[in-house]
């Protein structure tokens, strides 16, 4: 199928719109990444530098294997539950700026 | 322990697990038709399927029996396995999976050459990933052979090795995908069945996993009431630790036997070795995290669903279903630390390796209970190697069929004749995998895995995540980045394996000799230089870097040659679907599986 060359008046194929697009996407991306990061990496330093608080007993646990055998499990489902009703009332607010951007220019 | 006698209950509930897996293969053979089908099982599974099946090829031999053993024999280090693949996963879904799926590309090979405009590069992708595949598949193959050879005493390695190959094999040639799915979605439930009711039985019998930990006495901590109070099951708290065993206070602490390994080995001070233990952990994440994001059979699957929102859905189960897996393979690993010691004398397949297997037998090896939970487990370490194999063995085939038949042999074919060429690749390719899994006995199943993850980390990881976000990417700086990267990883690791294999072969010379180890020059120098055997052994903290620098290098280099419409196919990458930007740019997709 021979297609037409993009529109460059189409508010679609706009620089503005793509540099918006891909900002919030990584904004939201890294800003998710960050936090499960910060537990990831932080731990390991955590269990470096206050090893007693981390060898401290909860229930038989030590707080260090309490925070990565079991609990890390559902903070990851938070991070997850977030990421994809965050990115998708994204996308749909995306479809919405086209459509306006798109009924401006023509 | 004396397995002469082969347990009934054992062999049956494995045997059913074979059988319902053919049967479920040759029920879905009939209703995959079309390519499509074939390829990402007629982008129509529903959630609850997809879910199941994905997190059913996730959970491998490594996570259903290398993490139990792994915990036993190294404690709270090897905790970072199953916490890592589940958080690579999340990594995938924030960074990689999005993007992908827009792009409309069904395999790796077709993203590398969509955006880069570059048949060349789409050549190099394929080779990667069989090379990455078959170095994946290899330990799935060993964990079939020495779980059979447990279940028949006295069998061959070799023959359990055939048997999962063959049956896999038959299904994906029959169905293709769409067989697959059905088969590993039932498999995840086999496994998360098999892995959990035996530790809640166990539990009940030997007291909670809290309990069980607080047995586990760091030096001067004092004595939990726990262990004070005595089960009435069983004698002590627990049985006592053989010689070889670690002792408590490195078993349950961070920085233990697997972080510290190299210092130790150098006579570092145990203050002198926790920078370096923290170091190789920080490494140990980066290339479990990493490398998840990069494995090819992962990918795939996100094109199985009908659209993005319904992807998103699965993901969230996805997480949700492997994180709850994730929990009980540790518990495994200490209850058999402090009630099953003996395995500490033994290494490998032989020794905590199995422990997933032969724990159940401490509810009395010839009670009902204790076969019918054996037999549970035999069967979820069946359906481990039997979904992550299908997996690979369709992403290869894959590989083979849409990329090197489909894109470079032959671009004009036929739906039907790729469809042929589908099983015919997938004989040729379960074939050879199933020929090096009947070599690979030696090695150890973890050891591979960690091999495959980190080759996986300096290549695929960082090519996906530039490609998807930096438009400044040339053809020439992501080949560059990922055979940098990927080179260096496999150098390191396989210096590393030649290294101690040397190493392990001059030490049983001496012992059969009689005389006293002299060690070989790479022994001596590891000795030396512990920090270099860290990066070496666990080269991702620096080869991920690296891969990622060399794309940015290189691209500004050769900035000409940046795509022309790289704008347009950044679009693509990014903007919602529903826009409908797809077609504009990839229209030779309406072949197989588009």
């Amino acid at each position: 199928m021979s297609q037409p060359p993009p529109d460059e008046n189409n508010f679609i194929h706009s620089e503005e719109f793509l540099r918006g697009l891909m900002k919030r996407q990584l904004r939201l991306s890294v800003s998710c990444a960050s936090a499960f990061l910060l537990l990831l990496f932080g731990l390991p330093l955590l269990n470096y530098f206050a090893p007693e608080l981390m060898a401290r007993r909860i229930g038989g646990f030590t707080l260090s294997w309490l925070v990565l055998g079991v609990l890390f499990f559902p903070y990851v489902w938070i991070i997850a539950r977030l990421f994809i009703t965050r990115s998708m009332a994204l996308e749909a607010a995306e479809v919405r700026l086209a459509a306006e951007g798109n009924k401006k220019l023509s | 322990m004396d397995f002469s006698q082969i347990n009934p209950w054992i062999l049956a509930l494995s045997g059913i697990t074979v059988v319902v897996t053919i049967w479920m293969g040759f029920r879905s053979a009939k209703t995959s038709k079309s390519a499509s089908d074939f390829f990402v099982a007629g982008r129509s599974v529903s959630v609850g399927w997809n879910a199941s099946a994905i997190s059913g090829e996730y959970l491998s031999a490594a996570s259903f029996m290398g993490i139990a053993g792994m915990v036993m024999s190294m404690g709270y280090d090897a905790l970072w396995y199953p916490v890592c693949y589940a958080c690579g996963y999340l990594f995938l879904l924030l960074f990689i999976a999005g993007p992908l799926r827009r792009f409309g590309a069904y395999t790796i090979p077709d993203f590398a050459e969509g955006r880069f405009d570059s048949p060349l590069f789409r050549r190099i992708a394929v080779c990667f990933v069989l090379f990455i595949g078959f170095f994946y598949t290899m330990p799935q193959m060993k964990g079939a052979g020495t779980t059979l050879s447990y279940i028949l005493p006295g069998l061959p390695y070799w023959v359990g090795v055939v048997v999962v190959g063959a049956v896999i094999t038959l299904n994906v040639a029959m169905g293709g995908m769409k067989g697959i799915t059905l088969v590993q979605a039932v498999q995840y439930w086999i496994k998360m069945f098999a892995i959990s009711v035996p530790i809640f039985v166990l539990l009940a019998v030997y007291g909670g996993y809290g309990k069980n930990l607080s047995l586990n006495q760091a030096s001067g901590e004092p004595a939990p009431a726990a262990q004070v109070m005595v089960m009435e099951s069983i004698d002590h708290g627990r049985r006592a630790l053989p010689e070889k065993a670690p002792k408590d206070e490195a078993w349950i602490a961070p920085f233990g036997p697997l972080t510290s390994k190299a210092a130790k080995a150098a006579g570092l001070s145990p203050q002198e070795s926790r920078p370096l233990s923290l170091l190789y952990t920080y490494s140990l994440i980066i290339a479990l995290v990493c490398g998840t994001a990069g494995l090819p059979h992962i990918l795939v699957r996100f094109y199985t669903n009908p659209d993005g929102a319904a992807a998103k859905k699965t993901t969230m189960w996805v997480m949700i279903l492997i994180g709850v897996f994730y929990v009980f393979p540790p518990v495994f690993g200490l209850l058999g630390r402090n009630f099953m010691p003996e395995l500490y004398n033994a290494t490998g397949s032989k020794g905590p390796d199995k422990v997933v297997l032969e724990l159940p037998t401490l509810l009395g090896k010839n009670s009902v209970l204790g076969s019918v939970l054996s037999g549970i487990t035999c069967a979820g370490a069946f359906a481990a190697f039997m979904s992550t194999f299908s997996g690979l063995l369709v992403s290869m085939t894959g590989a083979v069929a849409h990329d090197i038949y489909g894109r470079m042999l032959k671009p004009g074919a036929t739906p039907k004749e790729r469809m042929r060429m589908f099983k015919i690749a997938a004989v040729v390719v379960g074939g050879l995998a199933t020929l090096l899994g009947t070599q690979v006995e030696l090695l150890e199943i973890n050891f591979m895995v960690g091999q495959a993850f980190a080759i996986a980390a300096a290549s695929y990881f960082p090519l996906l995540f530039m490609s998807a976000w930096w438009r400044g990417m040339t053809m020439a700086g992501a080949a560059t980045g990922m055979l940098g990267g990927g080179i260096l990883a496999l150098a390191c690791v396989t210096l590393t394996s030649v290294g101690d294999v040397i190493a392990k072969t001059g030490q049983a010379a001496a012992l059969k000799a009689g005389t006293v180890w002299a060690p070989d020059a790479i022994t001596l120098f590891w000795k030396g230089h512990p920090l270099l055997r860290i990066l070496s052994e666990q080269p991702a903290i620096w080869t991920v870097p690296t891969a990622i620098l060399l794309m940015i290098i290189v691209s500004k280099a050769t900035r000409e040659k940046i795509p022309a419409d790289a704008r347009m196919k950044m679009l693509v990458l990014h903007a919602p679907e529903s826009l409908g930007l797809k077609q504009e740019y990839i229209q030779e997709q309406q072949g197989a599986g588009h």
